[in-house]
């Protein structure tokens, strides 16, 4: 599939707003004297998660052929999963545009933990449902898998988990549970990304011969295209990535975007005098991971259209 | 609505396509452009049209493809199109409803007033069947000539999509494939017709015909004189005589 810029740009960038917005909400709704004791922390991290998720949603409507009527598109939550998404994002806006609010000013009480509480929740639901986006897409066989919504949801867990805890690092505060939770993710989402890869290998159940029904005959192969220059199809679905430009990426994804920021991660539980550069350094390397990573993710997946262009 | 039609009607129109007869001439394709170019869903749009790299918008493609190998082997013309399936996931994934499925027919078409152009059901379709149009900024399909089988403008006998009133091979057929009586179906019953990728589940409506078993030695009626043994002498001037 065509990695477009916008896509993988608002994908990466959205989920990991999300999970930072997730981290510090769920932080404040453990603990509601936050707020008085945590001085910018809140309001600073709420801000970059806002400004991420309402950039990575205002980037994928570049992509659209008309972006005016984007509001169209939260009307058919009932059946697509996209609508769904939508819907779930301007609904988790209020409450974590308010608890931002909130903390900027310093307010405490019961009725703010409810507001982190629901965004929270709301963060969880967006994310799950942009997942689900490209898990339902039954022609492409590689996302077509129940580990499609798990890797973005962890990857979001991650991205925001070294991100909140580099920001709390540099607060002095104490975040050894959020630390150890997003170490958990990032070792999950290396198993469940390596499963998805050996999955992926051999997903396609398309074949020429079974979008032709030709294979009563024998083996199919395309002896003249249907059009000589590219189209749409060819150009939106027949993207090919190198294996070997392919296989170079999944290992700077796998080490350089899981691996080595996990190893951060222990480096700043073991010496908490160099976790806020431990962890700021980690927070880096697991986004241009997880960038690297929503690229492959496009890339390499497979359309079972391209089966009538003889193509396995 | 993009939900699919919650009870669907029991008239499915669609295309039934022969692989055996398909000569591979393209004319279903270029009819389809000129008639749909000025039709419901206009204009296909063309870029660079005149240039090096031209390329637009079409509803139907004619892949040439080869099956097997050796003496088995074929050479079969593939018409692609819109099979306007009964689960047509291009419908559900749509966010606006802008696609939907007709209750009445089955007839899936795109409403271009409120695509966004997010490009999603052309992801969702296995078979290639929508087609971007970058310059309008919305998804165009196969309308399965719907300003054509119910325009009662046109005398009777025209009111078939433009692929079917134009193929040379009569390789194309349309009709109620959700009436076992007609015409259709009993082709699809007497031929064997089958459905595309399967295994996605998408239930086309559209049937595909198998190309008939090809003539082997033993089923070719036998050749007309043997020569495989050359006779000489008088026998030769006999022969060459009695072949006159």
């Amino acid at each position: 599939m065509q990695p477009a810029f916008s896509v993988i740009f608002f994908t990466t960038m959205s989920g990991f707003g999300y999970g930072l917005a997730f981290w510090i909400a769920l932080g404040r709704a453990m603990d509601e004297a936050q707020a008085a004791t945590t001085g910018w922390f809140g309001g600073l991290g709420l801000a970059v998660a806002l400004a991420a998720i309402v950039g990575g949603l205002l980037s994928s409507t570049f992509h659209l052929g008309h972006p005016e009527r984007a509001w169209r598109a939260v009307s058919q939550w009932r059946s697509s999963w996209l609508s769904r998404e939508g819907v779930a994002a301007l609904l988790s806006l209020p409450p974590l545009g308010l608890l931002w609010l909130g903390w900027t000013f310093g307010e405490t009480g019961g009725i703010w933990s409810v507001l982190a509480l629901a965004g929270a929740v709301l963060a969880v639901v967006t994310v799950a449902c942009t997942g689900m986006i490209y898990q339902s897409l039954k022609p492409i066989a590689a996302w077509s898998s129940g580990l499609t919504t798990p890797v973005y949801l962890l990857y979001a867990g991650l991205t925001g988990g070294f991100a909140a805890a580099a920001l709390a690092s540099w607060f002095s505060l104490d975040c050894a549970w959020l630390i150890g939770l997003t170490l958990v993710l990032t070792v999950a989402a290396a198993v469940a990304k390596r499963a998805y890869w050996s999955r992926a290998a051999t997903a396609m159940a398309t074949t020429p011969e079974s979008a032709t029904g030709l294979g009563r005959i024998g083996q199919v192969r395309q002896l003249e295209a249907p059009h000589v220059t590219e189209n749409f199809i060819t150009r939106e679905m027949g993207f090919q990535v190198a294996r070997k430009h392919a296989e170079k990426l999944r290992r700077i994804a796998l080490f350089g975007g899981l691996v080595l920021p996990a190893a951060l991660a222990v480096v700043a539980l073991a010496a908490p005098g160099a976790a806020a550069l431990a962890l700021t350094v980690a927070a880096v390397l697991a986004l241009v991971g997880a960038v690297v990573e929503r690229w492959l993710f496009f890339a390499e997946a497979k359309h079972a259209v391209m089966a009538f262009y003889g193509r396995r | 609505m993009t939900s699919l039609p919650a009870a669907p009607g029991a008239k499915k129109l669609g295309l039934v396509i022969d692989l055996d007869t398909c000569v591979g001439c393209h004319a279903c394709a270029v009819n389809c452009k000129e008639w749909n170019t000025g039709g419901h869903m206009a204009p296909l749009t063309d870029l660079d049209p005149y240039g090096a790299e031209p390329e637009g918008v079409w509803f139907n493609r004619v892949h040439s493809l080869e099956a097997g190998d050796g003496a088995a082997g074929r050479t079969v013309h593939f018409p692609r199109s819109c099979l306007h399936c009964e689960d047509a996931a291009c419908v559900t994934v749509c966010p606006t409803g802008a696609s939907y499925k007709r209750t009445e027919d089955g007839v899936v078409l795109v409403n271009e007033d409120k695509c966004i152009g997010c490009k999603l059901c052309s992801w969702a379709c296995p078979y290639g069947a929508r087609e971007f149009d970058s310059d309008a900024g919305v998804m165009k399909k196969c309308t399965l000539c719907i300003d054509r089988i119910y325009n009662e403008t046109l005398p009777e006998a025209e009111r078939v999509p433009a692929c079917v009133s134009t193929c040379p091979a009569s390789a194309r057929h349309f009709g109620d494939l959700g009436d076992p009586n007609s015409d259709v179906s009993k082709l699809v019953a007497e031929r064997g017709g089958y459905d595309l990728a399967p295994e996605l589940g998408y239930r086309p409506t559209n049937k595909y015909l198998p190309p008939r078993p090809k003539r082997t030695a033993e089923t070719a009626p036998a050749a007309a004189s043997d020569t495989s043994e050359q006779p000489t002498g008088l026998l030769r001037w006999v022969d060459r005589v009695l072949s006159i």
